[in-house]
């Protein structure tokens, strides 16, 4: 234990996407201090230039952004953005890292995102982030970027000084230098992303010459409403809506000849995702096409939206494009194609979008130099089989597109796990690094006491002051009844405003603070934590937006812009008077985790809990550890899968804090996230503070062609046993076909598998490894080996292993005629029936849910998809917890996924889990529901509708558990009865507010 | 009644609607300046009451605005806000305040500019219905 208390409790995340963004908020929310290192002058990676993301279509900025101010927020996340790692010196565990910090001339303290640099700078250039619509040197790389600074472009910055005569602000300075930082990390997680492939190189797709031929996340800048065009989808050409679309696919992906084989995993659903979009926002009748070769849509929920996008007149076309070329005249282009069967056709389209391959960042290559880490062929930094997170380098962890082309959920998934695996090999050092907690003076008792209002209105350098008059605006609302206190600020933000603001609070002992400025989204938590430090609650506290929603949108009418604003102030004075302190709640954490399920994922979270000191019990309802990989072979990368499963057992078995209850079922499951207590079948309790679910899956049971009926027709884990065990049937066999699809993308069944296709094709080529001269078919419908195992594909056709398409019309017989089984296929290129005689059929038969999912579901109140699965409260950004707090899912219980996917899930479900397990104490957050007993009738109408199963009936009336309620107001808003108020938004301080918007005009009317 | 220049109360959720007002800003998109916003956790938790009092109070119009339907930072408010903003254009029908002058909106984050069609819309509309019967003379 001595060396381990020697680690060093920080660790380095390098890159600042999502994935970093994920990892830095989950080691940080678990006691370790995070350096998150960006080399660009804002965070957040790729995610912010995407319109939509699938398959909710879900605004990408929306979702991503409380991500952005959380992280930003984090005392214990040190961001260095246009910074990059010198060196890494030391040894894993302790680390020194040397950053080099490059100078931004615009410091982001000061900053307040006014613009009015940017406005007198002369230099105008291209902005490659918006379809080379114009921007200046001085600039922001997006509206709602983070930092909210403007940042200079040194390449392009002519240092005539214009700018830093005009800000106001004083945060323009020329003459600093860049910096170099020494660090002290424990452990250090790459994540430095993907860039998109640039397709300028493939003459034959005209980018480049054509201005309408666009790379997709070009076309996702386009559909943006912040992109060049506001959302409106126009062609950069002409201006003018597009009538038709082309999506190509695979445009720097599984292309051999420019040594890029591998899938990009992403493309197929975007370009779906796109085209839904597309359709949206265009014409009517707008033809939508995509040119694709396999379509791989393989993910949880992808498979629907494909069917979706086909119901909504999306057309997709299997095919082979030779050239997009410009049609004479340049109005249009043309592509060239040949369908499957050979033959050529031209189509004519306004648009065509490239869908472009991910690679690894620019950045990236150099990073991993200085890291030691090693690459694969394609320069991805793969990490060790069945890790899904380790490399080559001890305490060196890799998450996000650095490891592999992935969409964004298997990014934060691998990105908590990465996290969950710092921590891990830290353990014992968490706490030891973050900055201390800042002492707070107590909170002013207002008992009794009448309200004091203090009115603070700021200028925002000109931004506000230029449309608002407001020494006259302070004037007035000093009359306010209630304010005791009004005056302005140039930049209420900055220190020094700040600092005017506690002066104010004391002088004039207030006791409620109105700031009449900007966004109480980007700014409530600064002035909160001031009034705060003044000494009291951060509730009683109110901004009037005169900026955003006042001066910046009315400018041209001064005179109405000011009577708006005083209307907003009074609004804001009139809840600031009527608001309540919020107590804060704290509920107990037991230091527990409870996993359901012994199999691979169960089993990996037990560990990974176990080793960072926490408390486990694993239940199995069978008899022994193992799950469904105790019938596997090889993993899909080759891997003894039998080998590492024993280990698996063996040291989980042998955890001194791994308690494993074999035989156990859950009869009944009471409290709630921190202190929940199971009761097993045998009357036992359990008292634990989490609950991971990883209750696996099965191989589906097929009924098609002839199994069960027939012993020569086997499932692909039987196929694969029997091949093992060289039975003779099997190793004997001369011809062997694999049927893909079976159960799968079925009406029953609408989703896809996931893992059948590339474990058909590593079968096939055991078989061929075992006997060359067996002959191997493979019947598909589409081949989805997604990612790297595209090379396995390549070498199964290279090997000779005959793969053939079929339609869901005309799916394969399987006939058991005479000595061998007669399958009869109606091939896709002859489009003729084909008949092979086999001596061997192997079912890629479906993945299912177990129907105990069912029974769950309902003791830990979360839900299950319509395919038994259970369902996530996001599936982009919290893709293993659910909507109810402290409860948290990994492996197949979540859906159909190969054994390594599974072990990174169960390392980002226990990264999650120990969020929670980290805390002595959850604590309620801001606003919360309360309900009046004796006004409830006990109706459940706030129980049923509660999305955070936050309310339950206790006594004959409702109570809400004020650490899980996240303050939506749902059920106040619905309460049949009023029992239930949301604190400080109940309905006299909304008629208040209203009342105060109404009446201003009316004034003005009379004068 | 010339020069009638209607007041119209936004009652918008933080997460979607809000941002949205707050993008067109950064955008410096200019609308109407007719509507005041009332900024509220989610529209999920807005009464029936609030909303008609708001009328009471002298709003010619009123417009509640969410996330995206399927969007709702908790998961179905905006969902819960419709059926309530539905069934209170009934009422003020039935009374002849007319359903027209309340609304509810969906929009996105990233949706600034249509924030501001929507001000300029609401306030179009609501300048052709005449002030409110309720108004304080």
């Amino acid at each position: 234990m001595s060396i381990l208390k020697e680690r060093t409790g920080a660790v380095l995340v390098l890159g600042s996407g999502i994935a970093g963004i994920q990892a830095s908020l989950d080691l940080a929310g678990s006691g370790y201090l995070v350096y998150l290192v960006e080399q660009s002058p804002v965070i957040g990676g790729n995610m912010p230039l995407l319109d939509k993301t699938f398959p909710t279509n879900d605004c990408s900025m929306c979702i991503f952004s409380p991500k952005l101010v959380e992280c930003a927020r984090h005392r214990s996340i040190k961001i260095l953005t246009c910074t990059e790692l010198q060196e890494l010196r030391g040894e894993p565990g302790r680390f020194e890292a040397v950053l080099l910090k490059r100078a931004l001339f615009i410091d982001p303290e000061k900053c307040t995102g006014c613009g009015d640099c940017a406005e007198v700078c002369p230099q105008e250039l291209d902005d490659a982030f918006n379809l080379g619509i114009t921007r200046k040197a001085v600039f922001r790389h997006y509206a709602q970027a983070f930092p909210n600074a403007y940042v200079i472009d040194r390449g392009h910055c002519l240092q005539c000084g214009q700018c830093s005569r005009v800000c106001q602000a004083g945060a323009i300075d020329f003459s600093r230098q860049d910096e170099t930082l020494e660090i002290e990390v424990g452990s250090v997680i790459v994540s430095s992303g993907f860039e998109v492939f640039d397709p300028s190189s493939l003459s034959y797709y005209g980018y480049g010459r054509f201005p309408d031929v666009l790379t997709s996340f070009e076309f996702e800048r386009l559909l943006n409403a912040s992109g060049p065009w506001e959302g409106r989808l126009l062609r950069p050409s002409n201006l003018q809506e597009p009538a038709s679309i082309a999506w190509v696919q695979c445009v720097g992906s599984r292309n051999i000849r420019i040594d890029r084989g591998y899938c990009s995993s992403v493309c197929c659903m975007s370009a779906l995702k796109e085209a839904l979009t597309a359709r949206a926002r265009g014409p009517l009748n707008m033809r939508t096409d995509i040119f694709f070769v396999d379509l791989r849509t393989y993910g949880k929920g992808f498979e629907k939206y494909r069917v979706q996008a086909e119901e909504q007149g999306i057309r997709l076309i299997r095919s082979r494009i030779y050239a997009v070329t410009e049609k004479e005249g340049g109005d249009g282009l043309l592509i060239r194609y040949a369908d499957e069967a050979g033959n050529i056709f031209t189509e004519e389209y306004d648009l065509v979008v490239l869908s472009v391959g991910l690679q690894p960042s620019r950045g990236f290559l150099e990073t991993v130099e200085k890291l030691g880490l090693s690459l694969n062929r394609y320069g991805f930094c793969e990490p060790i089989e069945l890790t899904g997170v380790a490399t080559n380098r001890q305490a060196i962890f890799v998450a996000g597109a650095s490891s592999a082309p992935k969409d964004i959920p298997g990014s934060v998934i691998q990105a908590s796990a990465a996290a969950g695996e710092a921590a891990r090999y830290l353990a014992g050092s968490e706490g030891t690094r973050v900055p201390p907690v800042v002492e707070l003076p107590p909170e002013q008792d207002l008992t009794g006491s009448e309200p004091r209002v203090g009115v603070l209105v700021c200028r925002c350098g000109s931004n506000i002051a230029s449309v608002i008059d407001v020494p006259k605006l302070a004037e007035k609302a000093g009359k306010l009844p209630g304010v005791v206190y009004a005056g302005e600020h140039i930049h209420a933000c900055s220190q020094e405003g700040q600092n005017k603001l506690k002066q104010v609070i004391r002088e004039h002992r207030l006791n409620r603070v109105v700031v009449a400025a900007c966004s109480p989204r980007t700014h409530r938590g600064l002035f909160q934590e001031t009034i705060r430090q003044a000494g009291f609650n951060r509730h009683l506290f109110e901004m009037a937006n005169i900026r955003d929603q006042c001066s910046w949108v009315h400018m041209q009418d001064p005179d109405r812009a000011n009577a708006k604003a005083f209307d907003l102030v009074r609004a804001a004075v009139a809840r600031a008077v009527r608001l309540k302190p919020v107590e804060t709640f704290f509920s107990e954490v037991i230091p527990r985790a409870l996993v359901v399920g012994g199999g691979a994922a169960g089993m990996t979270s037990a560990l990974s809990l176990a080793d960072r000191g926490y408390q486990v019990s694993l239940l199995e309802k069978t008899g022994r550890l193992g799950g469904l990989a105790s019938g596997m072979v090889q993993g899909f990368r080759g891997e003894d899968v039998q080998e590492f499963l024993s280990r698996l057992i063996k040291a989980t078995a042998e955890h001194p804090k791994i308690e494993v209850l074999t035989g156990a079922e859950i009869k009944n499951v009471e409290g709630s996230a921190g202190n929940f207590t199971t009761t097993l079948g045998d009357g036992r309790k359990i008292r634990h503070g989490v609950v991971i679910i990883a209750t696996g899956g099965a191989e589906y049971r097929p009924v098609e062609y002839l199994y069960g009926q027939d012993s020569r027709v086997l499932t692909l884990l039987e196929l694969e046993k029997a091949l093992a065990g060289r039975e003779p049937a099997v190793a004997g066999a001369k011809t062997v076909v694999l049927i893909q699809c079976v159960g799968s993308r079925e009406p029953e069944r609408m989703y896809c598998s996931r893992v059948c296709c590339t474990k058909s094709v590593r079968l096939a080529l055991r078989i061929k490894d075992q006997a060359p001269g067996t002959n191997v078919y493979v019947l598909f419908r589409d081949l989805r080996t997604y990612g790297f195992y595209e090379d396995l594909y390549q070498e199964a056709r290279s090997r000779g292993v005959v793969f053939i398409r079929y339609e869901t019309d005309a799916k394969p017989l399987v006939e058991a005629t005479g000595e061998r089984l007669k399958v009869t296929v109606t091939d896709h290129i002859l489009r003729r029936p084909l008949e092979i005689q086999a001596d061997i059929v192997g079912l890629a038969a479906a993945t299912v849910a177990p129907e105990e999912n069912l029974k769950l579901a309902h003791l830990f109140k979360v839900s299950l998809n319509e395919d038994g699965f259970f369902h996530e409260v996001h599936v982009k950004l919290s893709p293993v917890d659910f909507s109810t707090k402290g409860v948290f899912m990994a492996g197949l219980a979540h859906g159909p996924k190969n054994l390594e996917e599974c072990i990174v899930q169960a390392k980002a479900a226990a990264a999650r889990a120990a969020t929670i397990l980290s805390r002595t104490h959850l604590e309620s957050q801001g606003s919360v529901a309360v309900v009046q007993r004796e006004k409830c009738a006990a109706c459940l109408t706030c129980v049923r509708l509660c999305p955070y199963k936050a309310v339950e009936i206790k006594k004959g009336a409702a109570e809400v558990k004020a650490t899980l309620c996240m303050g939506c107001g749902i059920c106040a808003g619905e309460c049949p009865n009023k029992a239930i108020t949301l604190l400080n938004y109940e309905d006299p301080v909304l008629f208040a507010m209203s009342s105060e918007l109404c009446r201003g005009s009316c004034e003005d009317e009379r004068v | 009644m010339k020069g009638f220049e209607p007041q119209i109360v936004a009652f918008c959720c933080l997460n979607c609607a809000y941002s949205a007002a707050d993008l067109a800003g950064s955008m410096r998109r200019q609308y109407a300046p007719n509507v005041r916003i009332i900024e509220i956790p989610c529209t999920g938790a807005i009464d029936q009451r609030v909303l008609l009092q708001t009328f009471e109070e002298g709003a010619d119009g009123v417009f509640v605005a969410g996330c995206l339907e399927g969007d709702c930072r908790y998961q179905v408010g905006n969902i819960r806000a419709k059926k309530r903003v539905k069934a209170l254009q009934k009422i003020l029908d039935e009374t002849g305040l007319g359903g027209e002058r309340l609304e509810m909106f969906n929009l996105s984050a990233a949706m600034g500019n249509r924030f501001a069609e929507i001000a300029d819309e609401m306030t179009r509309r609501i300048r052709c219905l005449g002030p409110s019967p309720l108004r304080r003379k």
